[in-house]
């Protein structure tokens, strides 16, 4: 498939545009259906698609074992640091009304960093997925 | 700001940390000691909250400042204190053994995702005993059975493979179940604190859905807790996982799901309604009695070592569930003694094992199989790892001066208490099966010659030796003082059953 060259150029062509629309699922999410976890999907589905038509090889070049294993790892951690950023400012565990001087839009801020982090690990952990899948293909094991 | 008071939300959050930052260093030695540190910290939180419950009396922890029963309530009795220690504790002890035991029995490019794993593992079970929430107690079930499922799958030996997926797909029926149960229960109250729950389906009690939330509650945490005749799962996710998971394993997973299971049944299902108007004593009675006899009896007939001590595990939560069928403050309070006392001398076992195993195991080379044929005369070459394992089987028996008399002390007193002698003679009898798998372990390691042209062998390392004698000692401790195992357990016991009535 990945020699298709119909495909390879409809993908470059589509790809910044679920990319985009990723964005737009996370960052509407407050106000309308979406959030976190479908963008990271959304952005995870790009990717795979690129290494769909270029072959895993490039898709891994593009982004790397670590970055994917990064990006797992770091999604918990952000969404974790929003708890603990409750406990800094005084109130409990992922309290987010502490976050700002206004309550409502401490609850804004919380939740965005917090739906930041569920996209990053989602789409971490979609492409780890896929490369676990795409590496097995009877070479080792 | 005091920190004191965010303790329970600590507990499990910096577990949780951890696991992910082992995975961000990307190296063995730097995740070991983060996730280490994790552990010990959270031993202390352990036991920071289990004084301040055992001092003032329950503790409620707000989540994102949601006042429950909308938000998240963490709630710290002296029940969940208690299992708190214990679960941090295991995790204290078996971290810093896991460090030489993995090293030989888990490829060295994925030492920090192992140690991620346990991380994980230990924050859900944690999770499962401090929450207050019946939706974020599945969702820490969840978070520690899939991590329980791969670090039994990292076993070098290649049945490891079909016992991890055994145990997921048991495992998977039971959390379903447990989920339909929550679901109903959820249903039928509209809410998702188990202490409004509680208050909430007093008025509901035998209706039909309510019924079937504690039929699928009960046979869903029958399955994770491996109480016969649902512990298929367990002698090979036992036997075939890496040393190190065996003993955190088999000291917590079982008895972090039996806790839940008396939470349920005290805290919001009611104990009147739990005991009183359905054969389930009755039931309880039969099925432990059954794996007090029956296991401990298969136990005896086995070859490999880790796989008796599997089997012996069974044996061991017949007697958890007997003291739960009693009904009665005494039984419930062995119940809850036994979690720990069965925990420590069951964890010091299979860590010994895992040192056996480890000090047979040559450079790069396969964990052997700690079967009798190899064992053959050990004791001559490792007297202090196989006179632990006597130890640790006396508790298993029961023999006074270690934790496990305590339980059974407490057991017969409670039988006798509701005039049930017989089951005085049953208690002694499974006693005796112990008695002879002990034995077969002590027969073959100090009476039968080593096998002829094996090599000499030293001891284990007193990296892997230390952390296990730390639980060996810990079985003679709370034989001796029962200070801290039984008053607890009496005091959990006697809130739950006055609470349920």
């Amino acid at each position: 498939m990945s020699n298709d060259l119909v495909l390879r150029v409809i993908g470059r062509l589509l790809i910044p545009f679920i990319l985009l629309f990723a964005l737009y699922v996370q960052f509407h999410g407050d106000f309308g259906p979406g959030g976190g976890f479908q963008a990271g999907v959304i952005i995870a589905a790009g990717l795979i698609f690129f290494a769909l038509t270029h072959g895993v090889d490039t898709a891994r070049k593009v982004v790397p074992d670590w970055l994917v294993e990064t990006m797992l790892a770091s999604g918990v951690l952000i969404y974790a640091g929003v708890g603990l950023a409750g406990l800094l400012f005084g109130g409990n565990y992922l309290d987010y009304f502490v976050l700002d001087h206004n309550p409502v839009h401490g609850q804004h801020r919380g939740i965005f960093w917090v739906e930041v982090g569920v996209a990053t690990t989602v789409s971490g952990v979609m492409l780890k997925i896929y490369y676990m899948f795409a590496s097995r293909s009877g070479s080792e094991d | 700001m005091s920190l004191a008071q965010h303790l329970p939300a600590l507990q499990v959050v910096l577990p949780l940390i951890s696991a992910p930052l082992a995975v961000l260093l990307r190296r063995g030695a730097v995740a070991f000691a983060i996730v280490t540190a994790a552990a010990w910290t959270a031993f202390a939180i352990a036991i920071a909250l289990w004084l301040q419950v055992a001092a003032d009396g329950a503790i409620s922890y707000h989540i994102g400042n949601w006042q429950p029963p909308w938000g998240i309530e963490y709630r710290i009795d002296r029940l969940n204190s208690f299992v708190l220690v214990l679960v941090s504790g295991i995790a204290a002890v078996v971290l810093p053994y896991s460090r030489a035991s993995v090293e030989r029995e888990i490829p060295r490019e994925s030492h920090y995702l192992f140690y991620a794993m346990l991380g994980l593992c230990f924050t859900g079970l944690l999770g499962i005993t401090i929450t207050g929430d019946a939706f974020n107690l599945f969702v820490f079930l969840e978070i520690s059975s899939l991590s329980t499922y791969v670090l039994i799958a990292l076993g070098r030996d290649r049945r490891a493979l079909t016992a991890s997926y055994q145990y997921l797909i048991m495992g998977s029926i039971g959390a379903t179940f447990i989920v339909i149960a929550i679901g109903l229960l959820y249903l039928m109250t509209g809410t998702l604190n188990l202490a409004d729950m509680a208050t909430k389906l007093a008025a509901i009690k035998s209706t039909r859905p309510v019924l079937a939330a504690l039929a699928f509650f009960t046979v869903g945490v029958s399955l994770k807790a491996a109480i016969f005749p649902l512990h298929q799962w367990l002698p090979n996710a036992y036997t075939y996982a890496p040393s190190a998971v065996t003993a955190l394993v088999a000291a917590t997973a079982t008895k972090v799901t039996l806790y839940a299971l008396i939470r349920f049944y005290f805290t919001i299902f009611g104990e009147s309604m739990v005991f009183k108007s359905l054969p389930l004593p009755e039931i309880m009675l039969v099925l432990s009695l059954f794996a007090m006899l029956v296991a401990n009896f298969v136990a005896i007939f086995q070859t490999n070592l880790k796989r008796l001590f599997a089997y012996s595990s069974v044996g061991q939560i017949g007697y958890i569930t007997l003291g739960l069928s009693f009904d009665s403050v005494h039984g419930l309070a062995a119940s809850i003694m036994h979690l720990v006392n069965h925990g420590i001398a069951k964890g010091g076992i299979f860590l010994l094992i895992g040192a056996i195993v480890a000090t047979l195991t040559t450079r790069q080379g396969m964990p052997p199989a700690p079967t009798f044929d190899r064992l053959a005369g050990l004791a001559k070459q490792m007297p202090l790892t196989c006179f632990g394992i006597v130890i640790g089987g006396f508790s298993l028996i029961g023999v006074p001066g270690t934790a496990g008399f305590i339980t059974k002390w407490h057991l017969i007193l409670a039988a006798i208490e509701k005039d049930q002698w017989w089951l005085v003679g049953a208690i002694l009898i499974s006693s005796l099966l112990a008695v002879t798998y002990v034995w077969r372990f002590v027969e073959v390691a100090y009476f039968r010659a080593p096998p002829a042209g094996s090599a000499p062998r030293g001891e284990a390392t007193y990296a892997l030796l230390i952390p296990a004698y730390v639980l060996i000692a810990a079985t003679i401790w709370f034989g001796i003082d029962t200070s801290f195992t039984v008053d607890t357990a009496l005091d959990a016991a006697q809130l739950l059953m006055h609470n349920s009535r």
